[in-house]
C-alpha cells in the first residue's frame, strides 16, 4: 500500500466539525501527526528548550513494596463521603480523567462500604457454604488457595455511579468525580461453581445469599445460575492479594453485575430456594419507576462510555491535532463499537477501540479531532455485542424517569469552549 | 466436575492430580478441602432471615418495649419517633412513591417486615452492631412498624407474627430477574 495515500485518508474528516477516521490509528497517520510536532494531548512543550539535569549523585535506595513519584501524588480518589458521624461508611471516587488504559491501579480503585472496612486475619477467616446443600463445608483460607484460579479482567460499577445525571442542572466535576464509581481488575480467584459442585447443590436451590464479614455483615441475593457460571471467590487483585478496601481475604465477584453484590470480606454463602430480601436488594439498590412501582434485582450493568480526555480539568491547549479517550464498558459483553461526535451529536464517526477489548471490562477507545478552536461539544456512545445502546439523556429519562438512583448510563457531554476550558452540559 | 476437569487441564496438572478413572460422581474429584459444618457451627453463622420467617429466633416483643430501646439505641442518629436526624429517615412517607419526590422510609418503602428484624440484628446500632438481644430486635422492629401505622402498640412481634405483617408497599415491587420485565 501507498503510505502517503493511506496518510492522507487517515488524515480526513469522518464527522462534523473536524472528527478524523480512526484509520489514523491503524496507519502511519498516527505517526504523521506526531511529526506534525502538535502531538496527541500531549501538553505542549515548553518553549525554551533545556537538556535535563544529569545526576551526579546515587538515587534512593531498592526499597521492598515500591510507591508512586512524588509527582504524581495529586492522583487521588475523589469525592470521599461517609455519612454524618461515620468515617468508613460512603464512597470514594477512581480519578478516572487521570488515568489511561484499563487496568485501575488497586490503590485507586473506588470504594463503596457499608460500616467501614474490617481487619480481617486470613489465619482464622473462614468461608461457610451451606442452606440447600448434600454437605454443609467450611474452607480456610490455605484451602481455597489450594483450589485451581482463573483471572479475568473486569470492571466493577457500582450501580449508583453517574447518578448525578439525574440533577436539574448538570454537575461540574471532573470525568472520575462524575463517574468514578467504577474500575477495571485483574481478577484472580477460585470459580464458585467448584466449591458449590463439591457441597452438592439441592434441586430444589434457585438463589444463593452472600454474607460479608463487616460490622454491617452485608447480604445479597444472587441468582444460582450466576454462581454457577462464572463467579469467582476472588483472592488476588492486580496480581496482589486484595486490598482490604476490596474484601482482604477474599469477596465475591460477579462479572457485570453492579458492584453491591459482589459482597466483600465473603464469610458465609447460603444456599436458598428463593431470594431472602436483604435490605440492600429491597429497601437501598432497587428502581423506582415512574408509577412508583419498584424493580428488584436489576443486576447487570448496562452500556456505557465516557470520554475521559479532553474532560473537565483536562483543557484543550490550543486549536490542532488532538487525540480523544475514552472509555467503554457492558455487563451484557463486550464493547462492540463506540461512536464519537465533536459536534453535538448531529454526525457521529466511529472511535478505535484499543486492545484487548474483553468481555465485561474496560474497552479503551481513541478518537483523532482536528480542533479548530471554536466551541464544540464532544460525546461518545457505546454499543455492546448483544446489541445495546447507549442512550441520550433525554431519551434515558422518557424511558426511565426521574425517580431512580442507580443505573444511569446516559450518553455525558463535554463543552470545549473556545478557551480550552471542558464543562459538563446536557445538550 | 467437567468444568474442574478442565480447569485442571489448563493448568497442565491434569496427568498430575486426577484420577480420571475414577467412576465416582461428586466430591471425590475435587480437591475437596472443605471441612464438614456441623449444625452447630451453622446455627451460630447463619443469622439471614428469610421473608416467610425461616430463621428468626425465639424471643418477641412490643412497640411499648420499643421505645425504650429505640431511646437508648437509635435515637441520637434517627431522630425522635425514627423522623430522621443524622440519618435515614425510618417513619412517615406514605403515598409518597406514586409523586415526583418518594420519600423511602420503613414504612412507605420496605417490602417485608422480616427485613426489619433482619437488619437491625446484624447491622445496628451502627456503633456496636450485633448487642441487641432477639427480645430487644423484636421489640425495636415492632415500634418501628407501629410508629408506621402498620401494627398496634400492644402488639406482639415473635418469630410466627412478624412474617404475617403486611408491608403497605409489598405490592409494588416487580422482580427483574428472573421475570425480566420492560423497565
Amino acid at each position: 500500500m501507498d503510505n502517503s495515500e493511506s496518510d492522507s485518508s487517515a488524515l480526513q474528516a469522518v464527522a462534523g466539525n473536524g472528527l478524523l477516521h480512526r484509520r489514523i490509528f491503524l496507519t502511519r497517520g498516527a505517526a504523521l501527526l506526531g511529526a506534525t510536532g502538535l502531538g496527541l494531548l500531549t501538553p505542549k512543550l515548553a518553549t525554551a528548550q533545556t537538556l535535563p539535569e544529569l545526576s551526579n549523585v546515587p538515587g534512593a535506595a531498592l526499597s521492598e513494596y515500591g510507591t508512586r513519584s512524588v509527582f504524581e501524588d495529586s492522583v487521588k480518589r475523589n469525592n470521599i463521603l461517609s455519612y454524618p458521624g461515620t468515617t468508613g461508611s460512603g464512597g470514594s471516587w477512581t480519578p478516572l480523567e487521570s488515568l489511561e488504559g484499563i487496568i485501575t491501579p488497586s490503590a485507586l480503585h473506588f470504594e463503596r462500604h457499608h460500616s467501614g472496612i474490617p481487619a480481617i486475619n486470613p489465619d482464622t477467616h473462614q468461608l461457610l457454604i451451606h442452606g440447600l446443600v448434600k454437605r454443609p463445608l467450611l474452607f480456610s483460607m490455605d484451602a481455597l488457595c489450594r483450589y485451581p484460579m482463573v483471572s479475568r479482567i473486569q470492571f466493577i460499577e457500582c450501580s449508583g455511579n453517574s447518578r448525578v445525571g439525574w440533577a436539574p442542572e448538570p454537575v461540574q466535576k471532573s470525568s472520575g468525580g462524575l463517574h468514578g464509581l467504577l474500575s477495571c481488575s485483574e481478577w484472580t480467584g477460585v470459580p464458585l461453581s467448584i466449591l458449590l459442585d463439591e457441597a452438592g447443590v439441592d434441586p430444589k436451590a434457585n438463589w444463593i445469599l452472600a454474607e460479608g464479614a463487616d460490622s454491617a455483615a452485608m447480604t445479597r441475593s444472587v441468582p444460582l445460575a450466576k454462581a454457577m457460571d462464572d463467579t469467582l471467590i476472588a483472592v488476588y487483585q492486580n496480581g496482589e492479594k486484595l486490598r482490604p478496601s476490596n474484601g482482604y481475604p477474599i469477596r465475591l465477584f460477579l462479572p457485570g453485575y453492579e458492584g453491591n453484590a459482589s459482597v466483600k470480606w465473603l464469610r458465609r454463602i447460603k444456599v436458598t430456594a428463593g431470594p431472602t430480601m436483604t435490605r440492600d436488594e429491597t429497601a437501598e439498590y432497587t428502581d423506582t419507576r415512574p408509577d412508583g412501582s419498584s424493580l428488584m434485582f436489576t443486576f447487570p450493568m448496562e452500556v456505557k462510555s465516557i470520554i475521559t480526555a479532553p474532560s473537565l480539568g483536562r483543557p484543550m491547549q490550543g486549536a490542532g491535532l488532538y487525540e480523544i479517550s475514552g472509555l467503554a464498558w457492558s455487563g451484557a459483553g463486550k464493547i462492540a463499537r463506540v461512536d464519537v461526535s465533536v459536534d453535538g451529536g448531529r454526525t457521529w464517526g466511529q472511535a478505535a477501540l484499543s486492545e484487548p477489548v474483553l468481555d465485561k471490562a474496560f474497552t479503551r477507545f481513541r478518537a483523532a479531532w482536528r480542533w479548530n478552536g471554536g466551541p464544540a461539544i464532544i460525546m461518545s456512545r457505546a454499543i455492546d455485542e448483544s446489541g445495546a445502546v447507549q442512550p441520550s439523556r433525554e431519551q434515558f429519562i422518557a424511558s426511565k424517569g426521574l425517580k431512580r438512583d442507580y443505573h444511569y448510563n446516559a450518553i455525558q457531554n463535554w463543552k470545549v469552549a473556545p478557551n480550552g476550558k471542558v464543562s459538563n452540559v446536557y445538550a | 466436575m467437567l468444568k474442574y476437569l478442565i480447569l485442571f487441564g489448563m493448568f497442565g496438572l491434569a496427568l498430575l492430580l486426577l484420577p480420571v478413572t475414577q467412576a465416582d460422581e461428586g466430591p471425590d474429584l475435587g480437591p475437596n478441602l472443605g471441612k464438614e459444618a456441623t449444625p452447630e457451627q451453622i446455627a451460630t453463622w447463619d443469622i439471614s432471615i428469610a421473608p416467610d420467617g425461616e430463621g428468626l429466633p425465639n424471643g418477641s416483643g412490643t412497640a411499648i418495649e420499643g421505645k425504650v430501646v429505640y431511646a437508648i439505641s437509635c435515637l441520637s442518629c434517627h431522630g425522635r419517633e425514627g423522623s430522621g436526624s443524622l440519618n435515614n429517615r425510618l417513619v412517615g412517607g406514605h403515598g409518597s412513591m406514586s409523586g415526583s419526590t418518594p420519600i423511602k422510609t420503613v414504612g412507605s418503602y420496605w417490602p417485608y417486615a422480616t427485613t426489619v428484624f433482619d437488619y437491625i440484628r446484624r447491622a445496628m446500632p451502627y456503633n456496636l452492631s450485633g448487642t441487641l438481644t432477639n427480645e430487644e430486635t423484636y421489640a425495636v422492629t415492632a415500634y418501628l412498624l407501629f410508629l408506621n401505622g402498620i401494627i398496634d402498640e400492644d402488639e406482639i412481634m415473635d418469630a410466627q407474627t412478624l412474617p404475617q405483617v403486611q408491608m403497605p408497599n409489598r405490592g409494588n415491587f416487580v422482580l427483574a430477574y428472573p421475570d425480566n420485565p420492560d423497565p
